[in-house]
């Protein structure tokens, strides 16, 4: 189209990305819900008007009320309090998988992608490998072999989602190899470390961080699933996806036991999607509409 | 006596204005110009000074939102298009006016075959079989100098020039009364866009079609057009015939434009261009909206907005400069 | 073409290998002992030591790897289900038509959905179709899975009483599973095809085919739609694989007697054999519809047609 607009305000690039994130409502209310959601892992003990495991066998099963806000569950435990604590669980498994699937997937990448070669075929068939399986079923996988608990599934979520991000740091380093500033830093006696750390990360930043923001969400909700299995979390721990789990037996007569700590699992992605799709928005305001 | 000229169409105080979350964009503002039957009008200025939004409007295909069409007549045949239904248009676009778009490389269909994308044209318009309609894209495409063995294949097949070939094709296939050319060379290499430019010469000769050219090289101007309206943010700043425009240029703009030509048989080594750049469209200059630019500004350009002048026959300028109360020679004192 | 299908299948071999490999070393390193867990409780060590030798569990690590490809490659023995003593291959080949026909299913579902409700979105970007629908989308897509099984069942199964809540066999068993793992999927689809469809749109070629005097109608449908369908294609093979194990935790909700949930019993089971057998079936299927994906760009797209020549 025949328009131009040269308005152009020197800032800083992060000071660029805030300014956009914050005029797009739907981002910041997934910020605000995070903001929710860490405040509850952090302070559980303060907030949560029970103790997670404390049973009230009289009091099974009993629906929403001012005191139970959430109802109890089938061994009379505080609902509210329980989801409340689970979302410490939640928050860990999906800071802790994704920094296992950054780390895996960001080394291997730019191993393969600036090296190439045999390395680089090597690392991409594995990644394929690790692609033909769905995630879920790796996770089954990885579980299995090394054990329920709650470290064994973010190690399990954070393999099965290396493949990812290696992609991701794979294909710009192809793309930043050539480039000239590359050339010129490997003509100044510049360490291949040096340059990957310095000059060839920087620039993966904006698509890592959309891809580690949504893997987040989908760490909880592989977490939450596996639990579901009575893979991941076992009982007693308040874990959403376990108690769902265990909920489900009552879902005919106390439903309550399945629809909170659902709820929990969904507001939980849904915040962290929210926040992915305004990071993607404000990093790139080319892919936006 | 001269036989009484025969307007095709008639642009008549076109605004439009595009709603954008930085602005309003005053794209085309009270624009007016005349295409005779069997003539060729050039539409000249720079990029963003309006042509193509003119013209897109002319076709009713600007994108509402963010484009709207605030006033304005555009009569074609005497009817006015804009009071048109979507429906009429549809019958019109493509059969009665047609157009070529700027890049070739765009404006075909990648999943669709060359004579599959004529044949769509033909089909739109015409009552005729699949079959015929094929058989008369193939006769299109041998036309405009492609084998007809290549109907088949998609336009990725095809070189640029060759591609510009298929889209006159379609924009002909059913010998439109006025094409509208929207920089058609522009996209295309040098040696190329001479052959280009010779075909639509060739087939507007043929097919007796008007044409509206857009460009902002003087010299398809000279060799393709018999009048010329010269743009600059978004309104006509001259209009007139060829003759007009080239030997009695009188707006600074236009004197401007013909300043920055390579003259090969001048002495001069040196170009001059216009200094300064075009203007924000969503911040126009109050008062005429050159004199920012202008070397023979003074105060009064900076708060009358010029209106258009008269000032031989035919020919029209908008220059505080052209018109009669004008004090002052060729610069403020 | 065809020469290239031919090379993908080659292609999908080593991948498969590694699959095996992989799957194979989580089992063996996997803790319990096969044979104890064969035998009941009250076997004695004799006997459990018996067994272990005459299923070669004694063996090296490559040996077993070996022997278990052998067994899959040429006699397609998966090996024998614990619990049931029946070949793990007569157990996949009884739950995974039920599985492909959930599967299949509720990626009709998910197609039919999402391909409407993003194209209208995109078509009538900004209006009140598109903000309520791409909000339903998110919504889709951050429900988990298995709790949106749940509250199917809650609200069609127990409350109205519509349709079974459990089991499998008529096509109103299916509607809830295939709904439950279709939506989510939908909701991919759907933002997949807006913003697809919204980048087409824009495209010089529309414009084209608009000053042709085509409508609108058959502007969506024959110059946008074609060309906006590649990434949507490869969001639905994407979304297979997730539609494969989003099936194994929904029919272990509904009692589907489909190969997840088989594998989900096995888990919990330690019947390492089918879990393992399940795997890789999905892997291969999973593989098998990438290919299919691949083969259908080439039939959209004359560009990628043309590279595979």
């Amino acid at each position: 189209m025949e328009r131009t607009t040269g308005r152009y305000k020197k800032r800083s690039q992060a000071q660029e990305v805030w300014r956009r994130f914050r005029r797009n409502k739907r981002a910041v209310a997934g910020l605000i819900m995070l903001i929710v959601l860490l405040l509850c892992a952090a302070f559980a003990g303060l907030i949560a008007p029970f103790d997670p495991n404390k049973q009230d066998l009289v009091n099974r099963c009993a629906v929403p009320s001012m005191e139970h806000w959430f109802g109890t569950d089938e061994l009379g435990r505080d609902i509210f309090s329980r989801i409340i604590y689970g979302a410490r669980i939640s928050v860990s498994v999906g800071l802790i998988a994704v920094s296992i699937s950054l780390a895996g997937g960001v080394s291997l990448g730019a191993v393969a992608g600036y090296y190439g070669g045999a390395s680089d075929n090597l690392i991409m068939r594995f990644m394929d490998i690790l692609l033909a399986i769905p995630s879920i079923l790796l996770n089954i996988a990885i579980v299995s072999a090394l054990g329920t608990g709650l470290q064994n599934v973010m190690i399990a979520i954070g393999i099965s989602s290396i493949p990812g991000y290696c992609r991701i740091v794979r294909a710009s380093i192809l793309s930043l190899k050539e480039q000239e500033f590359v050339e010129a830093s490997r003509s100044a006696g510049a360490s291949d470390f040096f340059i990957i750390t310095r000059h060839i990360l920087p620039n993966c930043i904006a698509p890592l961080t959309v891809q580690a923001t949504l893997r987040i969400g989908s760490a909880i909700l592989s977490c939450a699933s596996m639990s579901f299995i009575g893979l991941g979390i076992v009982p007693p721990t308040a874990e959403w996806g376990s108690m769902l789990s265990t909920g489900r037996d009552f879902i005919r007569n106390a439903p309550h036991l399945c629809t909170f700590p659902g709820a929990a699992i969904m507001y939980a992605i849904f915040a962290m999607n929210l926040i992915g799709d305004g990071l993607r928005d404000a990093l790139d305001p080319k892919l936006k509409d | 006596m001269e036989e009484k000229k025969r307007e095709l169409l008639e642009i008549k105080g076109l605004t439009v204005q595009y709603h954008t979350s930085d602005g309003i964009v005053h794209a085309v503002e009270e624009l007016s110009f005349d295409v005779e039957e069997g003539k060729t009008l050039g539409l000249v200025g720079e990029t963003g000074a309006g042509k193509t939004t003119a013209v897109k409007a002319v076709m009713r295909i600007l994108p509402d939102p963010p484009a709207k069409i605030l006033s304005g007549e555009i009569f074609f045949e005497g009817e006015d298009l804009l009071k048109k239904s979507e429906k009429e248009m549809r019958r019109i676009r493509g059969k009665q006016i047609s157009m070529i778009f700027q890049d070739p490389m765009t404006s075909l269909n990648p999943v669709m075959t060359v004579s599959e994308q004529i044949a769509e044209v033909l089909r739109l318009h015409g009552k005729i079989t699949r079959q015929q309609a094929y058989e008369k894209a193939l006769d299109m495409l041998e036309l405009v100098g492609i084998k007809r063995e290549r109907g088949k294949d998609y336009p990725h097949q095809f070189s640029g020039g060759m591609k510009q070939r298929v889209v006159i094709a379609i924009a002909l296939a059913c010998s439109p009364k006025l094409l509208i050319a929207d920089e058609p060379t522009t996209a295309l290499d040098v040696t190329i866009q001479a052959q280009v430019l010779e075909l639509m010469k060739e087939l507007k000769a043929k097919y007796k079609t008007s044409m509206v050219m857009i460009t902002h090289d003087l010299g398809i101007v000279a060799e393709t057009c018999d009048s010329v309206a010269i743009l600059y943010a978004g309104q006509v700043v001259e209009y007139g015939t060829r003759e007009q425009i080239f030997k009695n240029y009188q707006h600074p703009y236009t004197k401007g434009l013909f300043a920055c030509i390579p003259d090969l048989f001048s002495d001069s080594n040196e170009l001059t261009p216009i200094r300064g750049l075009m203007p924000d469209p969503t911040r126009l200059p109050e008062g005429c909206r050159f004199h920012p630019r202008c070397p023979i500004a003074c105060e009064r350009c900076g708060k009358e907005k010029p209106g258009p002048v008269e000032t031989e026959p035919g020919h029209w300028v908008r220059c505080l400069a052209a018109a009669k109360d004008w004090e002052g020679g060729n610069a403020c004192g | 073409m065809t020469k290239y299908i031919l090379r993908r299948i080659l292609f999908m071999i080593p991948v498969m290998l590694g699959v095996s490999l992989i799957v194979f070393t989580l089992m063996y390193i996997t803790p319990g002992d096969p044979a104890a867990i064969i035998l009941d409780e009250g076997a004695t060590p004799e006997a459990i030591e018996m067994l272990r030798e005459e299923m070669g569990l004694n063996d090296g690590y490559f040996v077993r790897f070996g022997r278990f490809l052998l067994d899959v490659v040429v006699h397609q023995d998966l090996g024998v289900c614990y619990q049931t003593h029946q070949p793990v291959a007569e157990r996949i080949a009884e739950t995974f038509p039920n599985t492909m026909m959930l599967a299949g299913a509720s990626v009709l579902v998910a197609v039919v959905i999402g391909l409407i409700m993003g194209i209208i979105s995109a078509v009538k970007q900004y209006s009140f179709f598109d903000t309520a629908a791409m909000f339903l989308a998110m919504v889709g897509n951050a429900m988990p899975n298995f709790w949106q099984g749940l509250l199917l069942m809650l609200l069609f199964a127990l409350h109205l009483k519509w349709l079974p809540a459990s089991g499998f066999g008529s096509l109103k068993h299916l509607i809830l599973p295939a709904v439950t793992i279709g939506t989510s999927s939908a909701a991919a689809i759907a933002r997949m095809t807006r913003s697809s469809m919204l980048e087409v749109i824009r495209q010089d070629y529309i414009v084209s085919a608009r000053a042709k005097g085509q409508s609108e109608f058959w502007i969506t449908v024959r110059h946008a739609l074609a060309n906006a369908m590649i990434p949507v294609i490869t969001t639905i093979g994407m979304q297979f694989g997730s539609l494969l194990g989003g099936a194994v935790l929904t029919e272990s909700i509904f009692a589907v007697p489909g190969i997840g949930k088989m594998m989900v019993d096995a888990i919990k089971a330690r019947n390492y054999p089918v879990v393992q057998g399940g795997v890789l079936i999905i892997a291969l299927t999973f593989s098998l519809i990438n290919l299919l994906v691949d083969i259908l760009y080439a039939y959209i797209d004359p560009r990628i047609r043309s590279q595979y020549r």
